[in-house]
């Protein structure tokens, strides 16, 4: 006679009485494939944990947003953030989209020629760029986004040494409304920073203006206060109109588009409440088209958003390594995917599913990762099926920042592959192996043996 | 293991205490398991059973069971030894 499929025992107490603030739960179902490929075929030859990507919803996100934008303003232009996501399988799929780079770093900035961007549509962001690193980013004409007052001199001296004229924007910080506010980069709006660094670079003679721009923030969950945002960088390009008689080429407003994650704390799924591209591209297209500008010399309008654009199309793979109750009989499932690989689960309640057949019987669990630390927490509180060491789980919307922020910690970090748009896989990140970390450490003579 | 006297359990996999007033469920395995306990089949015979009837490795079907028991003597279903 055939077995038949084994749950482990599970007993569990029925709470009646009123639901909680979180109301009733929501069961997903499994998530036994990924753009048509099994998941457990996926591990069976990457290994997991496995990071996996798919180009078929990066290039989807990417005309979402580009249609939501483009249908309210005529000149649109995306550039790729590259510190979201800077593996080049994914910035060269934003890049056949149309995106330009985003950078904020030498390292970055490199990535991005060796990726073969055109200099000209580079633009170098960040408040810690180098004398050697703006000037090869003027004699290359890219857009440099000055951070500070320090920069702007610094740029006027490399561009006396430069046969080209640094290209430039200042990125400008304000209220929009917002908590918090960030002011950190970029000059103030308000107190007038930012006008008193248009001047410097108007009257300099030695910098090109070419724009504005801002970044207000990091998932902003209000469209509105990108609507405030416009209205104020459009003020400064009137002021410049009015003054110099100057007319901005680009308006940059940032990133910071919320992604359908959930942030720790909420009460509803970011993927019901945060804003779409389509509420945000109105904010910004209403107060641009409602300004000052004649339909002849609108600015060009970049958009930085990266965060929004890939967190659906990045998911985790990872396996159960084994099941155990706490002090007070709270069930506690160790995977093999820690916070080491997925940071953001230091701010979001990532969405969790099994990758196989369920069970039935569900059950509240805390979700951890392998490393020997306390931190290493994915999901504190998870209601899920019955698990077995060995089954597979898949992190959802893990896209943004993991595969840039993630640590070499405790242990090595996984392979990372593309389902491109046809459904073939691809290996675009090799996992690291003892060589990988190692490899780069030197040993002082008396430090070589530990025995005489 | 032994379960309590006033326990009420139904083939369905429903378990009632009427002294503490709390209902619970258990999965079908659980409910094979209490319903050997209720016969009085030790642990060696429910461990032989379970790995005759289910897909699953008698160490894993060991530390299960021993866990099982933990949460019965937590929610005061099965007697202290």
């Amino acid at each position: 006679m055939e077995k038949k499929h084994y749950d482990r025992p599970l007993i569990t107490r029925i709470e009646a009485g009123m639901p909680g603030k979180s109301g009733l739960r929501g069961e997903l179902p499994p998530t036994t494939h990924i753009d048509g490929q099994p998941v457990a075929e996926l591990i069976k030859t990457y290994g997991s944990p496995l990071f996996v990507f798919s180009e078929q919803t990066i290039r989807s996100n990417f005309r979402k947003a580009q249609k939501a934008f483009t249908t309210r303003y005529p000149k649109v232009q995306f550039a790729w953030s590259y510190k979201t996501n800077y593996l080049s399988s994914i910035c060269n799929i934003f890049h056949q989209e149309g995106a330009w780079a985003e950078v904020v770093s030498g390292f970055e900035y490199e990535k991005a020629m060796e990726n073969g961007v055109d200099p000209g549509k580079i633009i170098f962001n960040g408040p810690g760029k180098t004398r050697e690193e703006l000037l090869k980013a003027t004699e290359n004409g890219s857009l440099i986004h000055i951070d500070h007052l320090d920069e702007l001199y610094l740029l006027i001296e490399v561009a006396e040494t430069s046969e080209r004229k640094p290209r430039v924007a200042i990125r400008v910080n304000m209220d929009t409304g917002i908590y918090p506010m960030w002011d950190r980069f970029g000059f103030n709006y308000e107190n007038g920073q930012a006008w008193d660094a248009l001047n410097k670079i108007m009257y300099s003679g030695k910098l090109e203006l070419m724009g504005l721009h801002t970044h207000i923030g990091t998932f902003i969950m209000t469209a509105n206060a990108y609507g405030v945002a416009t209205s104020k960088m459009v003020e400064l390009a009137r002021a410049l109109k009015q003054k110099f008689n100057f007319q901005v080429k680009y308006i940059d407003m940032g990133g910071g588009f919320a992604s359908r994650n959930t942030l720790k704390g909420s009460y509803l799924p970011g993927s019901d409440t945060n804003p779409s591209f389509d509420e945000y591209a109105e904010a910004i297209s209403s107060a641009l088209i409602n300004s000052h500008f004649t339909p002849d010399d609108l600015p060009l309008l970049i958009l930085e958003t990266g965060r929004a654009l890939i967190d659906d199309a990045g998911y985790l793979l990872t396996s159960v390594i084994a099941n155990k109750r706490l002090s007070a009989g709270r069930r506690a499932t160790i995977v093999d995917a820690g916070v080491n690989l997925l940071f953001t689960s230091f701010w979001y309640q990532h969405q969790v599913t099994v990758a196989q057949g369920v069970s039935q019987y569900r059950e509240d669990t805390t979700l951890y990762g392998p490393l020997c630390m306390n931190i290493d927490c994915i999901r504190e509180s998870i209601n899920l099926p019955v698990l077995n060491p060995g089954d597979h789980l898949v992190i959802h919307h893990t896209g943004a920042y993991n595969v840039t922020q993630w640590m070499q910690f405790i242990t090595f970090r996984p392979n990372v592959i593309l389902i491109d748009g046809t459904g073939n896989t691809h290996l675009i990140r090799e996992k690291e192996g003892r060589e990988s970390i190692s490899g780069m450490e030197l040993l002082p003579g008396h430090l070589q043996k530990i025995q005489e | 293991m032994k379960i309590k006297q006033q326990i009420a359990i139904s083939d369905t996999g429903f378990l009632f205490n009427p002294s503490t007033g709390e209902s619970f469920t258990v999965n079908p395995v659980g409910a094979e398991i209490l319903a050997m306990l209720r016969d009085g089949k030790t642990e060696d015979q429910i461990l032989e059973t379970i790995t005759g009837t289910y897909t699953v490795e008698k160490k894993t079907a060991e530390k299960d069971l021993h866990e099982f028991a933990g949460m019965l003597k937590m929610f005061q279903i099965i007697d202290k030894e």
